[in-house]
């Protein structure tokens, strides 16, 4: 339970999920969103998830899990088999950026992603006094961080307009509150709605 | 924290079953037998019952010893996994192990004598499919009372039957737990067989299936030969080419080669090791048998081809579990299982654990491997 309060983006999340849709949640660590939107929003899904204590945590929270890398992509998955494919806080963590949200956008209706912003202003401000940055949303030293994209807001969005993504919604926050100004300067993670283009 | 500890002393049972049992082959049998054991208790709601199928060479002895005085020769081939405080922990659970039918440990099997010339089966016993087994222990369950398993697990083969359990009977399994296991076998594995049952079929001593009543006095002899050959070809696909390396590499038993045919890497006296400690408990006509049911096993055949149709008829939840150094069945065979269940819209969780130890990983505690199927198994409501 504690862990399930520390990650606010749930909230956020659960909120574009409607009652009983099927949802497969992408890096779906020990299963704490799904139980969650198990509880409150009575979906049914999957999670996929590589580390194996977080798959047998899963198992334990009553969460579907499948243990598959991200990396292979998600070929076997059929084309609008769920209505929400979540990816909260791990798309930096995935090698293969474009191929993973095309596919998100397959085999969902909708997708959801959410990411810690390398643009904030604490990090940038590290970068500027000559280190890298090490955050809340950043834990880690350049040299053990499982994140292998580093990417802003604006970089994401510019990837969104070139790859014909379409941004539904997008909600940016800093210590746990909402950032509307200047969200790339401001915001340490931000949360998006993402669709097909017509 | 658990504790976990042995079922202790136990002794098999036998079922007799007096209705006839027609086989998918269009053969039947007038009656048949099988030999189970059973460990913990089944609860007044009779919710709790588990049953594990074996693979190729294992039988009904699961878990626990026969003998006090060599618990470890006489230990169950799944003893790590059921006992209590163990994943199929025997305080909650009801543990049911059984002798296939077709087996050489007890049940009716191509060493029984035939009813209708008093004489053994041998090679005129039918062959049985995974589909026959598992008609076979429907008739195990409805005799030990149990309308609806809790779960039915198996690895390997054992798995095939979990999964046939699922669609044969989808109102009488809530858990199909299928580890290390196929949809179907590949040409690569079917070729393996083939090797394993010329080795026996080209074996002066089987004598066409009915080697029980030759010898001089009539006492029987054993394709040995053959049936080590076929062991030692099965065991090469057990295991990894990394776990062989590591721990046999090309270490030889003298230390200087001795140029001659003799056992003298290390890898080789093993492998004569497990040919000649299998011919002197399993029976060649069985181990033919059991290799043709793994074959014919296909339950996507039907619906041409197509394993998410065949799976359409399973109600069960699911785990799946396959080993990375698995080239025997392979992790994608188990993923394919995987996305037919997803298909369906069935509740499966899927680990795909690290372990260096081959095909038969399963048959080992692997940390990952046994916390994830203790997860499971705990999170089954009784």
């Amino acid at each position: 339970m504690s862990r399930m309060n520390s990650r606010f983006d749930f909230l956020h999340i659960a909120r574009w999920i409607n009652a009983g849709e099927w949802v497969l949640d992408l890096g779906c660590g020990d299963g704490a969103l799904l139980s969650l939107l198990q509880k409150e929003k009575k979906v049914r899904g999957y999670g996929i998830e590589l580390e194996p204590a977080n798959v047998a945590s899963c198992i334990r929270n009553g969460v579907n899990v499948l243990q598959f890398d991200l990396e292979r992509g998600l070929s076997g998955f059929e084309d609008d088999s769920f209505d929400h494919v979540i990816m909260s806080l791990s798309l930096q963590t995935v090698r293969h950026t474009v191929p993973i949200l095309k596919e998100m956008l397959r085999v969902g209706q909708e997708a959801v992603v959410s990411f810690p912003n390398f643009g904030y202003r604490p990090h940038r401000e590290a970068i500027a006094a000559g280190r890298m940055p090490v955050s809340r949303h950043l834990p880690y030293q350049w040299f053990n961080s499982p994140n292998v994209r580093f990417f802003t807001i604006a970089d994401f969005e510019a990837l969104c307009a070139d790859e014909g993504i379409a941004i539904h919604e997008r909600l940016a926050f800093a210590e746990g509150t909402p950032v509307t100004d200047d969200p790339n300067l401001n915001a340490e993670v931000a949360l998006y709605r993402l669709g097909r283009l017509p | 924290m658990k504790h976990p500890a042995s079922v202790g002393l136990v002794a098999p049972r036998s079922a007799r079953f007096d209705q006839p049992l027609r086989l998918k082959s269009g053969a039947s049998l007038s009656g048949f037998s099988l030999t189970f054991e059973t460990y913990g208790e089944l609860n007044a709601a009779k919710s709790n019952a588990v049953l594990v199928c074996h693979a190729l060479s294992g039988n009904h002895h699961v878990a626990g010893f026969y003998d006090p005085a060599q618990q470890k020769e006489t230990l169950g081939w799944w003893d790590n996994l059921v006992g209590p405080g163990k994943p199929l922990d025997t305080r909650r659970f009801f543990v049911v192990g059984v002798n296939n039918l077709g087996g050489c440990h007890g049940s009716t099997g191509p060493m029984t004598l035939n009813p209708e010339t008093g004489r053994p089966y041998g090679a005129d016993f039918p062959l049985v499919t995974v589909e026959d087994w598992v008609a076979a222990q429907a008739y195990l369950s409805d005799f030990l009372g149990i309308d609806t398993w809790a779960a039915v697990i198996g690895g390997s083969l054992g798995g095939m039957q979990a999964l046939e359990w699922t669609l044969a009977y989808p109102e009488r399994v809530r858990h199909g737990i299928v580890i290390a296991s196929t949809p179907r076998l590949t040409a690569q594995n079917i070729a393996f067989n083939e090797v394993s049952r010329q080795a026996i079929l080209s074996d002066p001593e089987f004598h066409g299936g009915h080697y029980y009543e030759q010898g001089d006095g009539r006492q029987g002899v054993i394709p040995r030969k053959g049936l080590r050959l076929a062991r030692m070809v099965g065991h090469i696909t057990y295991l990894s080419d990394d776990q062989m390396a590591e721990k046999f590499g090309r270490r030889t038993r003298h230390g200087k080669p001795s140029f001659n045919y003799d056992a003298e890497f290390e890898i080789e006296s093993y492998l004569h090791h497990q040919g000649d400690k299998f011919a002197e408990v399993f029976d060649a006509n069985t181990y033919l048998l059991t290799t043709r049911a793994l074959d014919y096993f296909d339950p996507a055949l039907d619906y041409d081809g197509d394993l998410h149709r065949a799976l359409a008829r399973a109600k069960a939840d699911f785990f799946v579990a396959s080993f990375t150094t698995d080239w025997r069945f392979a992790p994608e065979k188990s993923r394919e299982i995987v996305y037919a269940l997803l298909h369906n819209g069935l509740n499966v969780s899927y680990a795909e654990v690290d372990c260096p130890a081959g095909h038969d990983s399963f048959l080992l505690d692997d940390p990952h491997y046994h916390a994830a199927l203790d997860a499971y198994l705990q999170g089954i409501r009784l």
